[in-house]
Protein backbone atom coordinates (compact mmCIF):
# COMPACT_ATOMS: atom_id res chain seq x y z
CA UNK A 1 0.00 0.00 0.00
CA UNK A 2 2.56 2.09 0.85
CA UNK A 3 4.71 1.53 -2.31
CA UNK A 4 1.74 2.47 -4.60
CA UNK A 5 1.27 5.37 -2.82
CA UNK A 6 4.75 6.36 -3.07
CA UNK A 7 4.99 5.37 -6.67
CA UNK A 8 1.61 7.93 -7.44
CA UNK A 9 3.15 10.46 -5.82
CA UNK A 10 6.67 10.14 -7.69
CA UNK A 11 4.45 9.77 -10.78
CA UNK A 12 2.41 12.71 -9.81
CA UNK A 13 6.24 14.65 -9.41
CA UNK A 14 7.46 13.40 -12.61
CA UNK A 15 4.49 13.75 -14.86
CA UNK A 16 3.94 17.05 -13.70
CA UNK A 17 6.20 19.38 -16.24
CA UNK A 18 4.83 17.49 -19.41
CA UNK A 19 3.02 20.56 -20.08
CA UNK A 20 6.28 22.58 -20.34
CA UNK A 21 8.00 19.57 -23.06
CA UNK A 22 5.11 20.67 -25.23
CA UNK A 23 5.19 23.88 -25.07
CA UNK A 24 5.94 26.09 -28.00
CA UNK A 25 9.39 27.07 -28.73
CA UNK A 26 11.44 27.85 -31.60
CA UNK A 27 11.80 24.96 -34.39
CA UNK A 28 8.38 23.69 -33.02
CA UNK A 29 5.28 24.17 -34.84
CA UNK A 30 3.26 26.97 -33.64
CA UNK A 31 -0.18 26.14 -31.93
CA UNK A 32 -3.20 26.41 -33.77
CA UNK A 33 -5.13 28.98 -31.03
CA UNK A 34 -8.57 29.66 -31.34
CA UNK A 35 -8.87 33.09 -30.95
CA UNK A 36 -11.85 35.29 -30.81
CA UNK A 37 -12.51 38.94 -32.30
CA UNK A 38 -12.50 41.02 -29.09
CA UNK A 39 -16.14 41.76 -28.10
CA UNK A 40 -17.81 40.23 -31.19
CA UNK A 41 -18.29 35.78 -31.77
CA UNK A 42 -15.76 35.65 -35.06
CA UNK A 43 -13.47 33.31 -34.64
CA UNK A 44 -9.82 32.80 -35.95
CA UNK A 45 -6.93 30.03 -36.01
CA UNK A 46 -3.73 30.73 -36.31
CA UNK A 47 -3.48 27.90 -38.76
CA UNK A 48 -5.58 30.10 -41.42
CA UNK A 49 -2.56 32.28 -41.64
CA UNK A 50 -0.80 29.39 -43.17
CA UNK A 51 1.49 30.46 -45.96
CA UNK A 52 2.24 34.20 -44.49
CA UNK A 53 4.66 35.56 -41.89
CA UNK A 54 2.76 35.68 -38.89
CA UNK A 55 4.00 38.25 -35.36
CA UNK A 56 2.13 36.79 -32.76
CA UNK A 57 2.03 39.54 -29.92
CA UNK A 58 0.47 38.94 -26.53
CA UNK A 59 -0.69 41.93 -24.83
CA UNK A 60 -2.56 43.30 -21.59
CA UNK A 61 -4.23 46.77 -21.33
CA UNK A 62 -1.94 47.04 -17.87
CA UNK A 63 1.70 46.60 -19.12
CA UNK A 64 3.23 49.32 -19.88
CA UNK A 65 6.13 48.22 -22.64
CA UNK A 66 2.80 46.70 -24.43
CA UNK A 67 1.38 50.17 -25.04
CA UNK A 68 4.79 51.34 -25.95
CA UNK A 69 4.80 48.58 -28.27
CA UNK A 70 1.72 49.56 -30.00
CA UNK A 71 3.11 52.21 -32.32
CA UNK A 72 6.01 49.92 -33.53
CA UNK A 73 3.55 47.30 -34.39
CA UNK A 74 1.02 49.28 -36.29
CA UNK A 75 4.40 50.79 -38.40
CA UNK A 76 5.80 46.74 -39.05
CA UNK A 77 1.85 46.43 -40.01
CA UNK A 78 1.84 48.98 -42.38
CA UNK A 79 5.53 48.45 -44.47
CA UNK A 80 5.53 44.41 -44.43
CA UNK A 81 1.55 43.45 -44.91
CA UNK A 82 2.20 43.83 -48.48
CA UNK A 83 5.32 41.99 -48.55
CA UNK A 84 3.16 38.57 -46.47
CA UNK A 85 3.56 39.74 -42.77
CA UNK A 86 0.63 39.08 -40.24
CA UNK A 87 0.56 40.95 -37.38
CA UNK A 88 -1.46 39.94 -34.62
CA UNK A 89 -1.60 41.14 -31.08
CA UNK A 90 -3.19 38.55 -28.92
CA UNK A 91 -5.15 40.24 -25.60
CA UNK A 92 -5.00 38.65 -22.28
CA UNK A 93 -7.63 40.62 -20.16
CA UNK A 94 -9.66 39.16 -17.94
CA UNK A 95 -12.30 41.87 -19.13
CA UNK A 96 -13.06 43.18 -22.15
CA UNK A 97 -13.84 46.49 -21.49
CA UNK A 98 -10.64 47.54 -20.33
CA UNK A 99 -9.05 46.17 -23.55
CA UNK A 100 -11.51 48.43 -25.65
CA UNK A 101 -9.97 51.30 -22.99
CA UNK A 102 -6.98 50.37 -24.19
CA UNK A 103 -7.40 50.18 -27.81
CA UNK A 104 -9.14 53.88 -27.27
CA UNK A 105 -5.89 55.28 -26.04
CA UNK A 106 -3.46 53.17 -28.46
CA UNK A 107 -5.45 52.75 -31.90
CA UNK A 108 -4.48 49.19 -33.29
CA UNK A 109 -4.13 48.71 -37.37
CA UNK A 110 -3.35 45.29 -37.33
CA UNK A 111 -5.70 42.17 -36.09
CA UNK A 112 -6.39 42.27 -32.67
CA UNK A 113 -7.88 39.07 -31.06
CA UNK A 114 -8.88 38.23 -27.85
CA UNK A 115 -8.05 34.58 -25.89
CA UNK A 116 -10.62 34.42 -23.49
CA UNK A 117 -10.03 31.49 -21.64
CA UNK A 118 -5.78 32.21 -22.20
CA UNK A 119 -5.63 28.53 -23.60
CA UNK A 120 -3.40 29.90 -26.06
CA UNK A 121 -0.95 31.77 -23.72
CA UNK A 122 -0.78 28.77 -22.20
CA UNK A 123 0.08 26.59 -25.99
CA UNK A 124 2.92 29.06 -26.17
CA UNK A 125 3.56 29.22 -22.51
CA UNK A 126 4.02 33.15 -22.64
CA UNK A 127 7.00 33.79 -20.36
CA UNK A 128 6.44 37.79 -19.94
CA UNK A 129 4.34 40.59 -20.83
CA UNK A 130 4.63 41.05 -24.01
CA UNK A 131 6.08 38.42 -26.14
CA UNK A 132 6.73 38.31 -29.82
CA UNK A 133 6.46 34.99 -31.63
CA UNK A 134 7.60 34.94 -35.06
CA UNK A 135 5.82 32.06 -36.99
CA UNK A 136 7.18 31.12 -40.83
CA UNK A 137 5.53 30.60 -43.76
CA UNK A 138 5.20 26.94 -42.42
CA UNK A 139 3.51 27.52 -39.28
CA UNK A 140 7.26 26.74 -37.84
CA UNK A 141 7.67 29.43 -34.45
CA UNK A 142 11.35 30.88 -35.60
CA UNK A 143 12.08 33.29 -33.27
CA UNK A 144 10.88 34.10 -29.68
CA UNK A 145 11.28 37.45 -27.81
CA UNK A 146 10.04 38.60 -24.72
CA UNK A 147 9.54 42.62 -23.57
CA UNK A 148 9.92 45.16 -25.63
CA UNK A 149 12.74 47.31 -26.06
CA UNK A 150 12.75 49.95 -29.46
CA UNK A 151 16.19 48.55 -30.52
CA UNK A 152 15.36 45.02 -29.63
CA UNK A 153 12.24 45.55 -31.71
CA UNK A 154 14.21 46.86 -34.62
CA UNK A 155 16.41 43.88 -34.58
CA UNK A 156 13.33 41.57 -34.61
CA UNK A 157 11.91 43.60 -37.64
CA UNK A 158 15.10 42.50 -39.12
CA UNK A 159 14.32 38.98 -38.38
CA UNK A 160 10.59 39.41 -39.78
CA UNK A 161 11.92 40.83 -42.97
CA UNK A 162 14.17 37.84 -43.48
CA UNK A 163 11.48 35.36 -42.86
CA UNK A 164 9.90 37.15 -45.67
CA UNK A 165 12.33 36.61 -47.66
CA UNK A 166 12.75 33.29 -47.54
CA UNK A 167 9.35 32.46 -49.14
CA UNK A 168 9.46 29.06 -49.55
CA UNK A 169 6.61 27.20 -48.35
CA UNK A 170 6.63 23.35 -48.08
CA UNK A 171 3.43 21.77 -50.09
CA UNK B 1 2.47 -0.09 32.76
CA UNK B 2 1.18 0.11 29.59
CA UNK B 3 3.40 2.06 26.81
CA UNK B 4 1.65 4.04 24.67
CA UNK B 5 1.84 2.78 20.92
CA UNK B 6 4.26 4.80 18.24
CA UNK B 7 3.52 5.38 14.75
CA UNK B 8 5.53 3.12 12.49
CA UNK B 9 7.98 4.67 10.35
CA UNK B 10 6.37 3.34 7.01
CA UNK B 11 2.75 4.87 8.43
CA UNK B 12 4.40 8.12 9.31
CA UNK B 13 6.21 8.33 6.20
CA UNK B 14 2.60 7.74 4.34
CA UNK B 15 1.09 10.68 6.56
CA UNK B 16 3.63 12.82 5.85
CA UNK B 17 3.37 12.26 1.68
CA UNK B 18 -0.06 12.80 2.32
CA UNK B 19 0.26 16.52 4.09
CA UNK B 20 2.93 17.75 1.59
CA UNK B 21 0.21 16.47 -1.81
CA UNK B 22 -2.65 18.30 -0.20
CA UNK B 23 0.18 21.50 0.93
CA UNK B 24 1.43 21.52 -3.07
CA UNK B 25 -1.44 23.27 -4.34
CA UNK B 26 -1.15 26.00 -2.67
CA UNK B 27 2.46 26.37 -4.24
CA UNK B 28 0.94 27.50 -7.63
CA UNK B 29 3.19 30.03 -9.61
CA UNK B 30 0.83 33.28 -11.20
CA UNK B 31 1.53 33.34 -14.80
CA UNK B 32 2.97 36.70 -16.45
CA UNK B 33 -0.82 37.24 -17.89
CA UNK B 34 -2.17 37.37 -14.31
CA UNK B 35 -0.51 40.20 -13.22
CA UNK B 36 -3.11 42.80 -13.56
CA UNK B 37 -3.77 43.07 -10.11
CA UNK B 38 -0.01 43.22 -9.03
CA UNK B 39 0.59 46.11 -12.14
CA UNK B 40 -1.68 48.36 -10.22
CA UNK B 41 0.25 51.51 -8.97
CA UNK B 42 -1.04 50.71 -5.35
CA UNK B 43 0.78 47.39 -5.18
CA UNK B 44 4.00 48.93 -6.11
CA UNK B 45 6.62 47.99 -3.34
CA UNK B 46 7.83 51.84 -4.17
CA UNK B 47 4.80 54.00 -4.37
CA UNK B 48 6.91 56.59 -4.89
CA UNK B 49 9.75 56.30 -6.32
CA UNK B 50 11.21 59.72 -7.49
CA UNK B 51 10.85 60.84 -3.21
CA UNK B 52 12.25 57.52 -1.88
CA UNK B 53 15.15 58.11 -4.30
CA UNK B 54 15.20 62.21 -3.14
CA UNK B 55 14.62 61.34 0.07
CA UNK B 56 17.47 58.89 0.28
CA UNK B 57 20.06 61.19 -1.39
CA UNK B 58 19.15 63.57 1.41
CA UNK B 59 19.81 60.90 4.22
CA UNK B 60 22.76 59.68 2.10
CA UNK B 61 24.21 62.97 2.41
CA UNK B 62 23.27 63.58 5.90
CA UNK B 63 24.76 60.66 7.44
CA UNK B 64 27.25 60.01 5.47
CA UNK B 65 25.89 56.39 4.50
CA UNK B 66 23.66 55.12 1.85
CA UNK B 67 21.31 52.29 0.47
CA UNK B 68 19.18 49.54 3.19
CA UNK B 69 16.08 51.63 2.37
CA UNK B 70 13.92 49.51 -0.17
CA UNK B 71 13.40 46.24 -1.18
CA UNK B 72 13.75 45.34 -5.03
CA UNK B 73 11.13 43.46 -7.05
CA UNK B 74 7.39 43.23 -7.34
CA UNK B 75 5.27 44.63 -10.10
CA UNK B 76 3.66 42.99 -12.88
CA UNK B 77 7.12 41.42 -14.57
CA UNK B 78 6.82 42.98 -17.27
CA UNK B 79 10.03 43.55 -19.36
Amino acid sequence: MTQRIVTFLCAVLAFGPLQMAFAAEVGREAPNCALNAIGDAKAYGLKQFKGQVVFVDFWSSWCGPCAQSFSFLNELHRDLKDRGLQVIGVNLDEAAEDAKAFLAAHPANFTVVADANQQCAKDFDVKAMPSSYLVDRNGVIRHVHLGFRLEEAKAFRALAEQLLAENTERK
Amino acid sequence: MKRARLATPASFTVTLFAILSVCLPACTSVAPWERGNLAKPHMALNPSPMQSALRSHQYGSREASSGGGAAGGGGCGCY
